[in-house]
């Protein structure tokens, strides 16, 4: 990786932190909890990273082992987190 | 097409929670879909296993235990993303150039410290271990020290990545440093912990995305990061601490200076019966319900909305005020009032009631403690001085539900109970207010 991926790399990661924190600013008390449960389904996200982990490897060893409990990770994350937080703002809906 | 994601708006949460599944999915296809991937079979079966497993206690979950439930997700995340970084540093090992090595080593320990911190908070919030912040002799030197072995072990790989003996060191300390993190912390203060991981989480996934050069991943985890962080800080705000006081001043404790300096405890608290309560209520004009955690834990949320209904179909004016850090995460009291139905309109934030309680003829406290407690503004020894606080003591009648006189979760006595227009009911909350009812209702 040459210096220039990691400084658009670097800005990508200071703009996102921006947006993030504009984001929140405008979220009501009341969408707190949906908010986190959805943020934090987000951060399941790591599924790509577990993906590519997995894939790497053309055998089976102990990297695609890491990345197989890896895509299991990430997918309960993902599923449950955005199952969570779908059944909290059905109850908001009313 | 990521961009659709971060359009997820707090109004429209609903499509926004939609779309952001979108993203997901399309950015797991799209991933999936690279050229020259292989082990398929292992990529579906351990998508399959997660999904139901993540499924399934999504169902099953009760909307009170929502915030272990969180945690917990929260953890599988984390656990992920350090799960990742160390296969890519088994797999590519030694022809690592130093950022990426940096990135991988620092996804592994935010990630690992997530896991295991969540871990911790989850078992806290079950009441699996005691909520009571665990403290020992040179507790903040001992966490000190493991960090700092921490980055001196990073050092020493960085200089040599093929040390996998020192590699496994950083992952074992990195997930004792989640637990001596979490352990001195409050249930009290499980809010704030709970968005500080999930931030941790994020930023693990965008060190990730350093690592492995993909901008799907920096931009994510970092939104998820920054979003955290300042979740974190609007929480810290609403109990007027700063981050690090709640991280390391183990608050709750039970601090005697603090428990010596209330001479207002002198005072009787004065217990009623359902009968004395109901009728105060019976004639009451107006009504403000003050929600806290032991609304949740005694699942009194549906006995509450039954109770505000009638008194409103009665002509009583019903509102509800919920403090910002009532419950055991961000927004749980509001979650759990509208799971019981209560109207949207009659929920009202600290700031926008917190005037009327002059106004009001009567206030119901289930459940809550601290966030009440007027020492935080009169007594300057008091641990929770300075958080600003419902002013529930100007209404003209006070009613508490509680279990028992015991503390609540900062550990410090509240001066609420023992004033004049206090009355105290003593209880499980579910079964006093169904009792309540059914007494205005001869």
């Amino acid at each position: 990786m040459d210096t220039g991926t990691i400084i658009i790399g670097l800005t990508i990661f200071v703009l996102a932190c921006f947006a993030g924190a504009e984001l929140i600013a405008k979220v009501p008390p009341t969408l707190h909890t949906p908010l986190m449960s959805g943020s934090n389904a987000i951060s399941g996200i790591a599924i790509v990273g577990a993906l590519l982990a997995t894939g790497h490897a053309e055998t089976l060893n102990t990297i695609s082992f890491l990345g197989f409990l890896a895509v299991i990770f990430a997918s309960i994350n993902v599923v449950g987190g955005y199952m969570v937080t779908r059944r909290m703002l059905q109850m908001f809906k009313k | 097409m990521l961009g659709i994601k971060y359009l997820s708006s707090p109004n429209t949460a609903k499509q926004g929670n939609l779309l952001s599944m979108f993203g997901m999915a399309a950015a797991t296809g799209i991933t999936l879909a690279t050229p020259g991937l292989h082990g398929f079979n292992l990529i579906i079966i351990g998508m399959f296993i997660g999904t139901v497993i993540g499924g399934y206690a999504a169902i099953k979950v009760k909307m009170t235990s929502m915030p272990e439930m969180v945690a917990l997700f929260n953890g599988c995340g984390g656990a992920a993303s350090a799960l990742v970084a160390m296969a890519e540093f088994q797999g590519v090992g030694i022809g690592l150039n130093s950022f990426t090595l940096i990135t991988l080593m620092l996804s592994m320990i935010i990630g690992g410290l997530t896991f295991t911190g969540s871990l911790m908070a989850y078992a806290k919030l079950q009441g699996l271990i005691s909520t009571r912040p665990i403290t020992y002799p040179g507790q903040q030197f001992i966490n000190g020290a493991v960090l700092l072995v921490t980055v001196v072990l990073c050092w020493f790989l960085f200089q040599d990545p093929s040390n996998i003996l020192v590699f496994f060191a950083i992952l074992a300390l990195a997930l004792i440093l989640g637990v001596l993190a979490v352990i001195p912390i409050g249930g009290a203060d499980m809010p704030v912990i709970i968005c500080l991981l999930n931030s941790y989480s994020g930023l693990a996934v965008s060190m990730t995305g350093f690592a492995l050069n993909n901008n799907a991943l920096i931009i994510t985890g970092s939104l998820v990061g920054a979003s955290g962080i300042f979740l974190t800080k609007i929480m810290c705000d609403a109990m007027n601490r700063s981050l690090a006081n709640v991280l390391f001043s183990a608050f709750g404790k039970v601090d005697e200076s603090a428990a010596d300096s209330g001479e207002a405890q002198t005072g009787t608290m004065k217990g009623f019966e359902i009968e004395d309560v109901a009728t105060i209520l019976a004639n009451a004009g107006s009504l403000i319900i003050v929600p806290g955690y032991g609304m949740a834990a005694a699942q009194a949320q549906h006995a509450t909305r039954e109770l505000g209904e009638y008194l409103g179909e009665q002509g009583v004016e019903v509102r509800y005020a919920i403090h910002p850090v009532a419950g055991r995460m961000p927004g749980h009291m509001n979650v759990l009032l509208a799971e019981a139905d209560v109207p949207y309109e009659q929920l009202f934030a600290l700031e926008d009631i917190n005037d009327d309680f002059d106004s009001t003829d009567v206030v119901l406290v289930i459940g809550a403690n601290d966030v009440v407690n007027p020492a935080a503004k009169t007594n300057p020894n008091s641990p929770i001085y300075g958080m600003p606080v419902l002013d529930v003591e100007k209404a003209r009648t006070v009613i508490v539900l509680k279990r028992s006189m015991s503390v609540g979760f900062a550990g410090i006595e509240n001066d609420l109970f023992f004033m004049e227009n206090t009355m105290m009911l003593f209880g499980d909350a579910k079964s006093s207010l169904q009792k309540l009812v059914a007494s205005l209702k001869q």
